[in-house]
């Protein structure tokens, strides 16, 4: 049985700032659905006290030295962006909080 | 939006208790940023210390910053905290234009250090210990500047504009446990406790710990519970307040503003609240719901870190020593007064009276130059001491030089005058300046027997025994002597030849 | 000289090396047929001429002077339009990013330049890499050279049938969950997804940063070799890099032998589900190995049941993390919507508009994965099905130094037969996951075509981790034994593409 509601596919498109129709909602309310259904299994095949593998080759303390390395110039670092100002990358108002 | 009503503060505290918690950020003074080679620098021109990495490029991968990584460690040890024996790093996952890539490299369950503790002290010399929960590496975001609109807020803003070079500048966040038991006192411990961290990161220097430039900053959780409730408040967490008075002024704005609500029967929202330093309260921000859900999961892009035990070691041999031993230390070594050591340690002097005693000069001689004549030119230049251009052993050697009479203290102000104003080492200062205490006694006295045939009336008071009289004839000769004569040599040979 | 276009990479760079033909000439044959027939397969999304012949003045030059700089000096490469280059627009197959000329190039690109390979241009995939058929390609599927009405496989479709049409001697592919060797199997060609770390994946456009890794498609599996040696090794920008060599893949493919061969056939990845001509290829390539004295030991792991499962939890959360950074804030699309937007409105959508239906999907199937409540359940679930796959791995390996698979469950597939049915797709990937999910290397190998449809079918060969010059001698192996009966490499039975039409 699944968890997913058309609710939940709001709220997670919102989560993931993706605007959904009330259209595509329902259709991935039920894409979903089956999905999770499907995968769910991996649930059962975990009963019991088994590690998680979050790196497929296991290694560790892999550092660099603190060297400073050249940057982009200015006007590399905001030559692919959609809008620009006094060297800065410009958008649009962020969300009114008050 | 406008004040809110608050409840006299005293009788806030008589009603509720008061729990605080204390989120520290600590930004590391590395040469480079915390997973690119990007210039850790502050004031730079915009977007100029940036890289795909640190911009979020597609494509780009982090690498860690060993030596944030072995400042992370330091700032666990220095806290008493443990160290973990393998931790990683994770990934934050929220929205914001400031965040090149909207996530955070953060850590989540596996902080590098947890679980140590700290004991703060009062101006009134009650001292408290501190819980700390743990200690974790995280990237820094970059800076928004709002345009438009009538403040520059970013409420009403027409647009904002990003500069990414804080971007991934590596940061220590420090979280302590809640603290309990402040009382009418938590605005003062909390503010204390920041000023702790900051001088602890500051001694170590791993930070270049100016909260002016955002290198300490503060969340403050403020929660209240009616006396003898068990159950905890719901919180607000007031963000980046950035000064120590701030510290202390937040928490308590917090507290009496809570406390009007809960007495008038309300609830309190959990939410972030920003502080407004100019007019000295705090407004909402985000509430806390469901929407921040930040997914952590561990940081696929990098391996965990597992510091060894000899490396941790190392480190901890390293450590300077802790300033408030090292202040009890030095207080009782140097015999101060109560009044004078807090003075010094309020302006932020220990580190350079304590090189210059370290340079030979006696303690109270030492404190005298810094917190006297090297103070007040620093203030009236706008600067810190530290940023003079004269060294703790320059002013030992002048002090010296004093102490075996070859300076009086006016011509040691010149020389220190000198030496500030590029003429070279004190002794240079001294050839070039002619400064030279006239040591010729016969000299002294040709002068002192001119300026008392001069001025008979003195001498008829200094022989009735009216001795502070001969301040006038000590102050002729020395100006007959070009100011170059020890004063209170002039003074003994003034009585004597009087007689 | 059209001939060269028939010629293996290692024929052609033999021809270079020795003069007898320039580095110019060999990238302006595929150039030409790539302009020419690019139409019909829809390989490339982006072809540059100038750059490509620049690269190979270059490379004819350093030859004059006596440099060579690798084994393939000179021999031009298509790259999967996965890895950015400074100097082709790098789109991942999305509208998200159309137009991006990225400020960078990946650590695979430069290796390649410093090889001297010319790259003749950028390949299409399925948008992000999300996909089987490079249906999910926002610029469109690209089509089997074997049949047209037939998808090339994907995720790296634009690399398969690159180089199964001929209009590239080697191509660069990505591999999350197998979108280097399903795409080789259904194509007739050759394609290695390394041990995890043994390629950089700097540079390289995320999808699933524990799974994806980057490897060579090509004809020959000396070409693959060779290409695997010029591309690997440590890169400190690359955290998960791998810090020593593993050794000369073209050197264990001069050397393979049958000496002391223990091949282990997966029971779970062996008859179900697998469509019949697939299977009876299969068992005609165990025959073989018996045949010359192989010993074939079938082994059990359980866990392979779980692995499509897991696979479709973890890349799903790692992904939408991974496509956050498209907002539109620094690079690519940016949506303004009417009115006075916030920042947060443009963010959704240009998401909205930039993203088709499948990124989006596995975008909000990994942010539930990930999200709190649910994280248990699935991500950490799925992690720990991941260790229970290694464990079955380390058992069988422990047996056997090789695991033979199919590796996909059916030859290629018409265009649009399952494109509305993300799970049917999903499973396509069923024998190649478990590489991804445990890190080992896997390649596929043309074991011939199926008898029902006369469309390639590959077979799978698995090794330990680190030990991928072991996948490398069994693949050349049984290359060679399927060269012997048919006088030639499989790609020589394919269609005349000139012929061809859409």
């Amino acid at each position: 049985m699944s968890e997913v509601t058309p609710d939940l596919v709001r709220h997670l498109a919102s989560l993931a700032r993706i605007l959904v129709t009330e259209e595509e909602v329902q259709k991935l309310t039920g894409e979903l659905s089956v999905i999770v259904d499907s995968v769910a299994s991996v649930n059962k095949a975990v009963s019991g006290d088994v590690a998680a593998t979050s790196h497929p080759i296991p290694m560790s303390n892999v550092f660099r030295e603190d060297i400073v390395l050249p940057s982009l110039t200015q006007a590399e670092a905001l030559s692919a962006a959609p809008d620009s100002a006094e060297g800065r990358f410009k958008v649009p108002a962020i969300l009114d909080e008050e | 939006m406008s004040k809110e009503q608050l409840m006299p503060y005293e009788k806030a505290i008589e009603q509720f208790e008061v729990v605080i918690g204390l989120e520290v950020h600590v930004e590391l003074n590395t040469k480079s940023k915390m997973f690119c080679g990007c210039k850790n620098e502050f004031g730079s021109e915009p977007n100029t210390n940036v890289c795909p990495i640190c911009i979020g490029l597609p494509g780009a991968l982090p690498s860690v910053n060993k030596k944030a990584v072995e400042s992370s460690i330091a700032i666990g040890l220095a806290l008493g905290c443990d160290i973990a024996k393998t931790c990683r790093f994770a990934r934050k996952n929220y929205f914001y234009p400031d965040l090149a890539k909207n996530f955070q490299t953060s850590q989540y369950d596996e902080p590098i250090a947890f679980g140590g503790k700290l004991s703060i002290e009062l101006a009134d010399g009650q001292s408290f210990n501190v819980e700390i929960e743990r200690a974790h590496m995280e990237e820094d975001a970059g800076k928004l500047t709002h345009v438009g609109g009538s403040t520059g807020r970013i409420h009403g803003a027409d647009f904002s504009l990003v500069d990414y070079n804080r971007a991934g500048v590596p940061l220590v966040e420090i979280v302590t446990k809640p603290i309990f038991g402040g009382g009418d006192k938590a605005p003062e411990l909390a503010a204390a406790y920041v000023r702790a961290i900051r001088e602890i990161v500051k001694t170590m220097n791993v930070s270049d710990a100016r909260m002016e430039r955002g290198n300490v900053r503060c969340d403050a959780n403020v929660s209240l519970r009616p006396k003898g409730q068990e159950k905890l408040g719901t919180r607000t967490e007031t963000k980046n307040v950035n000064s120590i008075r701030s510290v202390e002024s937040a928490v308590r704005y917090e507290i009496q503003r809570q406390a009007h609500i809960l007495a008038n029967g309300g609830t309190i929202i959990q939410e972030t609240r920003h502080w407004h330093e100019d007019r000295g309260y705090t407004s909402s921000g985000r509430v806390k719901s469901d929407a921040e859900d930040y997914r952590y999961f561990p940081e696929p892009d990098l391996v965990p870190v597992e510091p060894s035990a000899d490396w941790v070691e190392s480190i901890r041999a390293a450590l300077p020593e802790n300033p408030e031993k090292r202040r009890k230390r030095l207080s009782a070594e140097w015999g101060f007064s109560e009044l004078e050591f807090r003075d010094v340690v309020n302006a932020d002097l220990l580190d350079v009276i304590y090189a210059t005693v370290e340079a030979g000069a006696k303690p109270q001689a030492a404190r005298k130059w810094w917190s006297g004549e090297l103070a007040r030119i620093a203030n009236a230049e706008n600067k810190s001491v530290e940023e003079l251009a004269i060294t703790p052993a320059q002013v030992a050697e002048i002090q010296t030089l004093i102490d075996s009479g070859e300076l009086t203290d006016r011509m040691a102000r010149d020389v220190v005058a000198g030496v500030l104003a590029g003429e070279g080492e004190p002794r240079a200062v001294i050839e070039q300046r002619g400064l030279k205490v006239v040591s010729d006694e016969g000299a002294l006295i040709a002068a002192i027997d001119l300026a008392l045939a001069a001025q008979p009336d003195v001498l008829e008071k200094i022989r009735e025994g009216k001795l502070q009289a001969a301040g006038a004839v000590i102050g002729a000769v020395m100006k007959a002597m070009g100011g170059q004569a020890d004063a209170a040599r002039v003074r003994e040979l003034v009585l004597e030849r009087a007689k | 000289m059209s001939d060269l276009i028939h010629k293996s990479a290692a024929e052609l760079a033999q021809l270079i090396n020795s003069k007898q033909v320039s580095s110019v000439e060999v990238t302006s044959a595929f150039f030409d047929r790539s302009e020419k027939l690019n139409h019909k397969t829809f390989s490339y999304l982006h072809l540059n001429r100038e750059n490509a012949l620049a690269a190979a003045k270059l490379a004819d030059q350093a030859l004059a002077a006596g440099k060579v700089h690798s084994p393939l000096h000179g021999v031009p490469i298509a790259v999967k339009d996965v890895l950015v280059t400074k100097d082709a627009p790098t789109t991942a197959g999305s509208k998200i990013l159309e137009g991006w000329m990225p400020q960078y190039d990946a650590t695979v690109v430069v290796k390649l330049r410093e090889a001297g390979l010319p790259i003749l241009g950028k390949t299409n995939m399925d948008e992000f890499a999300m996909g089987s058929s490079t249906e999910y390609s926002a610029y469109g599927p690209s089509r089997n050279p074997w049949d047209l009405q037939r998808i090339p496989g994907g995720s790296g479709g634009g690399s398969s049938s690159a180089v199964a049409g001929r209009l590239a001697p080697l191509a660069i592919g990505s591999d999350t969950g197998g979108s280097i060797r399903y795409p080789a199997a259904v194509t007739g060609s050759v394609g290695t997804k390394p041990t995890y770390g043994a390629v950089s994946r700097y540079g390289v456009i995320a999808l699933a940063s524990s799974l994806d890794q980057i490897g060579p498609v090509t004809n020959t599996v000396l070409d693959a070799a060779l290409l695997q040696d010029v591309i690997s090794g440590h890169d400190a920008k690359d955290s998960t890099s791998l810090p020593n060599s593993l050794g000369s893949m073209a050197e264990a493919v001069r050397n393979a032998d049958f000496k002391g061969l223990r091949v282990g056939v997966v029971k779970q990845l062996s008859s179900d589900g697998f469509q019949a001509g697939v299977s009876e290829r299969f068992q005609d390539t165990i025959s073989k190995l018996t045949a010359n004295g192989v010993e074939i030991v079938e082994v059990d792991c359980p866990s392979f049941e779980y692995s499509v499962a897991a696979y479709y939890l973890i890349l799903p959360a790692e992904a939408s993390s991974n496509l956050a950074k498209y907002d539109s804030v620094r690079f690519g699309m940016r949506i303004l919507p009417e009115g006075n937007p916030t920042i947060e409105r443009v963010m959704a959508a240009t998401r909205e508009a930039g993203f088709g239906p499948e990124v989006k999907r596995r975008i909000i199937l990994g942010t539930y994965a990930l999200s709190s409540g649910y994280y248990d359940a699935y991500y950490g679930s799925a992690q720990k099905v991941r260790t229970l796959i290694q464990q079955d791995l380390a058992k069988a390996f422990a047996k056997v130094d090789v695991l033979l698979t199919p590796t996909a469950p059916t030859t290629a597939f018409k265009i649009g037969e399952k494109v509305n049915d993300p799970l049917a797709m999903y499973l396509n990937d069923i024998a190649t996951i478990p590489a991804n999910l445990a890190g080992i290397p896997g390649i596929s190998v043309p074991n011939g075509l199926a008898k029902e449809d006369g469309l390639p079918s590959g077979v799978q060969i698995l090794a330990p981790a680190m030990q991928d010059a072991q996948a490398y001698r069994v693949a050349a192996l049984i290359e060679n034994l399927y060269k012997a009966e048919w006088g030639d490499y499989l790609i020589s039975q394919a269609p005349d593409l000139e012929a061809l039409n859409v």
